[in-house]
């Protein structure tokens, strides 16, 4: 096997405690993922048990407050790279989507909820026990936040909410979704966040099982049918919905461009591996001119995307993160992703169309990383914007 | 009760070592480095003594370049208590190892050292006997189960003829085979706290160890390429062969 990792840039934002957590989740993801992730994609699920080792191994409380059992000292966007890149060598997006889909959904409430819905929520979600999702995306829009259309109206001491989210990923386990919801006027000085029990009365849920991708991941559209939430459930400030809603964004889309650049990795890796093997003609195709220039060509785009990666995420860290960067980012992890995939499909030829096969579940994941967490079009109209042109 | 763990520094195993141009050596340039195996199945035998509550406390000890401190951080992410480190880096064979460990045995009075039956670069095999020689401590090699009892640990070893247990009697050394145990992963929250642990730094001079090679390897290559097999088209040609080519039924 092609040793992937001597291809792999020396960087000078790796500790040492960064190489000992790639050294030992690689090996956690070698033992407990690797041999059954194309079980849990064909049976479309994730087992409950997956949460309790991650939950063991620290890879759920990475990142969140001591306080609540997490595990923050010391803890960088360096490690959260690391995770997501080792969890990205299954092959598999709908396993670190669903996993951690705590990553996108949890910290709003760390930062601006209530104390006791803090403590409700958060030891429960950092141990594996519970599950929460966030739900903004609607039938009738998903980037277009402004214009969402779930609506809740103050009744008392209680929200009502009556809507419709969908494509909300780990949406069929979730106990609780950071819900999106429009509490007053027209546009964004109307949207509010609001923390909504999943076993509340009026929520229902539809699985969307027949996905191109991720189906290991447990997607659903839910529904709210007059759900009555108590007003502490409120997750900021009524109608500053927005501010905790973009909280989030430079890690999100630090995280899916860490997972992208190491997909198209593990097709570089597996193009590699097939082409020292297969003979035509006469010879291995590894020595074939055309086949070794797209392997240059793959790494190329992998090694200029991860050290893009890895100065927004030293800039984050400092503060100096701008917008455009991170969505420009993403741009251009997901188009390395998609490229690696088109080439290592290429490459490997009829066996990286059968199921079973990275290359080929890649091939099938490319569109919900250009589309999801802010579609190539939305991120570059978003850089543009924010550098004033 | 004091345990005692040797980790080596390595080559990982998936990779691939070639030799070096000029038939001196492997070339371990930029390659990637990890705790021995065996030594990585020692710690986690330390490890499971001490949640048994029969180890109280676990000291790891490595020798070389400063980069072996990566190995002893790691087996404190695993569970040791605190490491010490012999930097040198000068070329260490075993028996400059075991003598390095025979000054720290001294000096540590451990009353059990278990340490991989080999490491993976020399396969040597021949450390731990020689630190049982030079401490004059007994020995139980090739463990595939370990058990402390009553100031003795019983030691099941594996032989060529099958299993054979020994009982030795406390202070011994043990050294570990494959089967021992399978090697717990480090979690997140115990490398950060590993951070903390104290590593000592100490050099061969220090425990009074003259550790210049005693033996001198002339050349390294490559084993003979393989040769390309045959197939055989029935049963009766294979026996055929295996009887008058391979002369082996």
């Amino acid at each position: 096997m092609f040793d992937i990792d001597a291809t792999r840039p020396a960087s000078p934002f790796y500790q040492e405690s960064h190489q000992q957590w790639r050294e030992q989740l690689r090996k956690f993801v070698d033992r407990e993922i690797m041999p059954h992730i194309n079980d849990w994609e064909e049976s479309g699920e994730l087992p409950d048990s997956l949460w309790h080792k991650a939950a063991d191994m620290g890879l759920l409380q990475q990142g969140y407050p001591e306080a609540f059992g997490g595990i923050s000292e010391g803890i960088d966007n360096f490690h959260m790279i690391v995770t997501a890149q080792e969890l990205a060598r299954c092959g598999a997006g709908g396993l670190y989507a669903t996993l951690l889909v705590h990553g996108i959904a949890l910290p709003p409430v760390v930062h601006y909820a209530s104390d006791a819905t803090r403590d409700a929520v958060i030891p429960a979600v950092l141990d594996g026990r519970a599950h929460i999702s966030l739900a903004i995306t609607e039938p009738g829009g998903g980037s277009d936040v402004a214009n969402l259309r779930t609506r809740a109206v103050a009744d008392g001491d209680d929200w009502i909410v009556s809507g419709e989210k969908t494509y909300i990923t780990g949406g069929m386990r979730a106990n609780w979704f950071t819900t999106a919801v429009r509490t007053g006027e027209d546009g964004l000085e109307g949207i509010s966040l609001l923390l909504i029990p999943a076993d509340a009365n009026g929520v229902s849920r539809t699985p969307l099982d027949k996905k191109q991708g991720w189906w290991c991941s447990d997607t659903a559209t839910i529904h709210f049918d007059e759900v009555r939430v108590p007003a502490t459930n409120l997750v900021g400030e009524v109608n500053r919905g927005f501010i905790p809603i973009v909280h989030n964004f430079n890690h999100e889309r630090l995280a899916i461009a860490a997972s992208c650049i190491e997909y198209a990795r593990v097709c570089l890796q597996d193009a590699i591996d097939w082409a020292a093997e297969r003979v035509t003609f006469g010879r291995p195709l590894s020595k074939r001119q055309v086949i070794r220039h797209k392997f240059a060509e793959m790494l190329q785009r992998i090694n200029a995307s991860q050290a893009y990666l890895e100065l927004c995420a030293w800039q984050d860290m400092h503060l100096q993160l701008k917008p455009a960067d991170v969505a420009l980012l993403k741009v251009q992890a997901t188009q390395t992703m998609e490229y690696c995939a088109r080439e290592a499909m290429q490459v490997i030829g009829g066996a990286s169309y059968i199921r079973g096969c990275r290359v080929e579940r890649i091939y099938r994941e490319v569109r919900v990383n250009a589309i999801g967490g802010g579609s190539e079009e939305i991120m570059r109209d978003l850089a543009v914007r924010q550098l004033g042109i | 009760m004091k345990v005692l763990v040797a980790v080596k520094r390595v080559v990982d195993y998936n990779v691939k070592v070639r030799p070096k141009a000029d038939g001196s050596d492997v070339d371990i340039a930029n390659v990637k480095m990890s705790i021995n195996p065996f030594c990585e199945i020692a710690v986690e035998e330390a490890v499971r003594l001490k949640e048994k509550g029969v180890a109280s406390e676990i000291v790891v000890v490595s020798m070389g370049p400063k980069q072996c401190q990566e190995q002893i951080r790691t087996a404190l992410a695993l569970g040791a208590d605190r490491g010490i480190h012999v930097e040198t880096d000068a070329e260490l064979q075993p028996l400059a190892v075991a003598k390095c460990l025979n000054a720290l045995v001294a000096k540590e009075s451990p009353e059990l050292v278990i340490m991989g039956k080999q490491s993976i670069d020399g396969d040597n095999n021949q450390t731990g006997q020689m630190l049982g020689a030079l401490s004059g401590l007994p020995q139980g090699t090739f463990a595939s189960e370990v058990n402390v009892a009553d100031g003795k640990v019983a030691v099941t070893r594996e032989v060529d003829g099958g299993l054979q247990t020994v009982s030795l009697s406390l202070p011994a050394i043990v050294t570990t085979d494959l089967r021992l145990n399978e090697p717990r992963y480090a979690k997140l929250p115990d490398i950060m706290k590993a951070k903390r642990k104290p590593v000592e730094n100490v050099s061969p001079e220090d425990l009074g160890v003259d550790v210049a090679p005693r033996t001198k390897t002339l050349k390294v290559e490559p084993p003979a390429q393989r040769q390309a097999g045959i197939k055989v088209s029935d049963v009766s040609e294979l026996v055929e062969k295996l009887k008058n080519e391979a002369k082996v039924i």
